[in-house]
């Protein structure tokens, strides 16, 4: 009901795959998705693994809506420990794929071991097999995805998989479904390939049970009135996707640019979704073709796009003149703002290699910025770089640096490290705009003082998408806050936090929440699920499931000492905009979080913390 | 006195002939507010979710009573978000 009860573990080591009942108690505890299956790295493997050994577990799990008729009822994550952070990771993706494997019967896939050679997992219902991957390995997640379908005549076959970023262990490295839709974060894709498995493919006939068909069909469709009213899911997202954020944040004076030197972009227009729509090129068609829905999303806020094939980039390659994903927002800010590039087809190129090769755009932008003040500041030299001149605003630079990246060929096995591995070894850490090893998005925490403590509190290292607060702080939803003080903003954070969590542990995509409150989810949530699902249940899950990552943490080796941000961001301040003379205000915010929290002054949750919650 | 008018994303058709990268320069007159600068423009009012001068939040419902001053950035959005 909602769970398929079915948990499908597989032992690479051994080459078995094996069925066993999930476990009801946890589920009611946790949900789904991230709070169930973090619950289940918690209990079956040792905080303090290497993330790329065999003693690291991997899980791929659905919510207890993925698959439903809800709207944006098709998520899943991938649950292991993070080889970029060495903290739990959770990389959330929509797409198709999450939707087939609750249709061939499974909750989540528990992938423990490592096999002998190159295999990847074949799920068609109930059967489930390793099959040999020397064919496809060494190919892009577009050619495997293609070969997968031919191998076995069925085009309706969804595939998760990784490119050769992650064979060759970039540890930004990310598992791509369905062509463009990434588990992105935290380098979950080098974990795959250091398994040797290339790809799951999913073939489900079933369908998915809710516990209460006639309530669980009333919530849905209130539920998509509400989305279809709201002007933000119902018109901006669709029309524009989150590219429109672009103009906003840099008029705002939060955009990092140039490795977070300055706070706006004076090529910000040029890579915006203003301009994707503008005609371009000899024929006049712009970049935007469409837009694009994942499975059972009534926003559909996904972008479709093509490179001008007179580009430099494409010029000569016909094999990239087709439509693909992006460009979403935070992927443009990376491979834009923050290396200085402002040629929106160089972009598109970048992020579509980004998709084919399976690599966080995220993380390679802002290491490649990172690896372009320390070529302009004299740190790196041509010797280092292999004759690559990473001068801020050179669209060749980044073109040539992500196709190298993805190969981890000359310079591009080095910014496959990540920006903090990459300029500790140069000597100059203090230019790695990390949290926990992990860079961080789209907004300037000296712009946007929320978004400050949630890079520094986020469970899986620098992350947006952990505590949204820009909604708030920017955007006025739900309620508008001053993003330029750091009164009230632990708390704001915590809330967002553990909406979130639910949120993420549910099957339901985060963007809903632009337009629905708890209050339209525990609805949607009780109608599928046995038991009575609240809004305080909810928000109880999620504090929990914040809670256990947490201690993950703590038992992994991280301290207080590791929720902190980049020098730049404490002692320079923004030199333009509204935030001009301004820093992150962490150090007031930090200590007011873990009281917040329940956690003691050295970020610890407190025994009586842990006994609320059960943990 | 001359101030910058930003329209973005739907807003933009309604920015005059001469606009560029959704910008223009306007001369207004002396302590114009808000809601007569996009009054001007026919920039349908219910369709300005997010208001920033200089970069800095307006509360759409004071956009009568808020005045610019010479040299503001006026920019406005419709109802957007991204993440």
């Amino acid at each position: 009901m909602g769970w398929t009860g079915k948990v499908l573990r597989v032992d690479l080591t051994k080459g078995k795959c094996a069925s066993e009942d999930l476990n009801k108690e946890w589920a009611d505890q946790y949900m789904g998705q991230r709070g169930l299956a973090s619950k289940y790295l918690s209990e079956e493997m040792d905080p303090k693994a290497d993330p790329l050994s065999p003693d690291n577990k991997m899980i791929f799990a659905t919510g207890p809506l993925t698959g439903t008729c809800a709207s944006t009822g098709g998520r899943y994550s991938v649950i292991t420990k993070g080889p970029l952070t060495g903290a739990i990771a959770c990389s959330n993706s929509g797409g198709y794929w999450g939707a087939e494997l609750k249709f061939a019967g499974w909750d989540m896939i528990i992938l423990e071991g490592k096999s002998k050679k190159p295999v990847y997992l074949c799920i068609t219902d109930d059967k489930a097999e390793l099959l040999d991957a020397s064919e496809i390995w060494g190919k892009s997640v577009w050619d495997t995805d293609a070969w997968i379908k031919t191998r076995h005549q069925d085009p309706q076959m969804h595939v998760s998989g990784i490119g050769i970023a992650g064979e060759n262990g970039v540890l930004f490295s990310c598992i791509i479904n369905d062509l463009h839709r990434a588990a992105g974060r935290s380098g979950v894709g080098a974990v795959m390939g250091s398994k040797n498995l290339k790809a799951i493919a999913v073939r489900g006939t079933g369908g998915v049970k809710v516990d209460d068909f006639p309530a669980f069909l009333a919530a849905t469709s209130a539920a998509k009135e509400v989305l279809a009213e709201n002007a933000v899911t119902g018109e901006g997202l669709p029309t524009f996707g989150t590219q429109v954020l672009m103009n906003v944040i840099n008029e705002a004076g939060a955009l990092p640019t140039r490795n977070t030197r300055d706070v706006q972009f004076d090529g910000a227009h040029d890579i915006s979704a203003e301009a994707m729509a503008e005609p371009s090129g000899k024929n006049g068609k712009p970049n935007l073709l469409a837009n694009q829905a994942c499975f059972g999303c009534t926003i559909a806020c996904g972008r479709i796009s093509k490179v001008n094939e007179e580009h430099y980039t494409v010029q000569n390659k016909p094999e990239y003149w087709h439509a693909s994903g992006g460009l979403e927002y935070e992927a443009a800010w990376a491979l834009g703002a923050a290396t200085g590039v402002n040629d929106l087809d160089a972009l598109t190129y970048a992020n579509f290699i980004c998709n084919e090769q399976g690599i966080d755009p995220i993380s390679f932008g802002a290491t490649v910025g990172a690896a372009m003040e320390m070529y302009e500041d004299g740190t790196l030299t041509d010797k280092d770089t292999g004759g690559l001149k990473l001068k801020f605003g050179s669209a060749e630079a980044l073109t040539t640096a992500v196709e190298l990246t993805g190969k981890a060929e000359g310079f591009g096995a080095e910014l496959g490290l990540g920006s903090k591995r990459l300029c500790d070894k140069y000597g100059k850490p203090e230019l790695s705009m990390t949290v926990k090893g992990q860079e961080f998005p789209a907004y300037d925490p000296r712009g946007i003082q929320g978004m400050g403590l949630t890079y520094a509190t986020s469970n899986r290292g620098a992350c947006h998408l952990r505590s949204y607060t820009v909604s708030s702080e920017i955007l006025g939803i739900p309620e508008k806050t001053d993003p330029l003080v750091t009164d009230g903003k632990a708390d704001l954070v915590k809330a967002f936090q553990d909406a979130t969590a639910a949120v993420d542990s549910s099957g339901l995509c985060v963007f809903t929440t632009f337009a629905w409150t708890l209050e339209d989810i525990a609805p949607q949530i009780d109608g599928a699920l046995p038991g009575e699902w609240s809004v305080d249940k909810l928000l109880e899950v999620g504090e929990r499931v914040w809670n256990l990552e947490r201690q993950f943490n703590l038992q992994a080796g991280f301290t207080a000492k590791d929720d902190n941000l980049p020098k730049r961001l404490l002692k320079d301040a923004a030199k333009t905009g509204p935030a001009k003379g301004l820093v992150s205000g962490l150090k007031k915010m930090l200590p007011e979080y873990y009281a917040a929290r329940g956690w003691t002054k050295e970020g610890v949750p407190t025994n009586e913390t842990l006994n609320r919650l059960a943990l | 006195m001359n101030i910058t008018l930003k329209l973005y994303a739907s807003l933009g058709s309604f920015l005059p002939p001469g606009s560029a990268r959704n910008t223009i320069e306007l001369n207004v007159q002396e302590g114009a507010s808000i809601g007569e600068v996009l009054a001007q423009q026919n920039v349908p009012r219910q369709n300005c979710h997010l208001i920033l001068v200089n970069g800095t939040f307006a509360p759409p419902a004071s956009a009568d009573a808020k005045q610019l001053t010479e040299g503001d950035t006026l920019a406005v959005w419709p109802p957007v978000a991204g993440g």
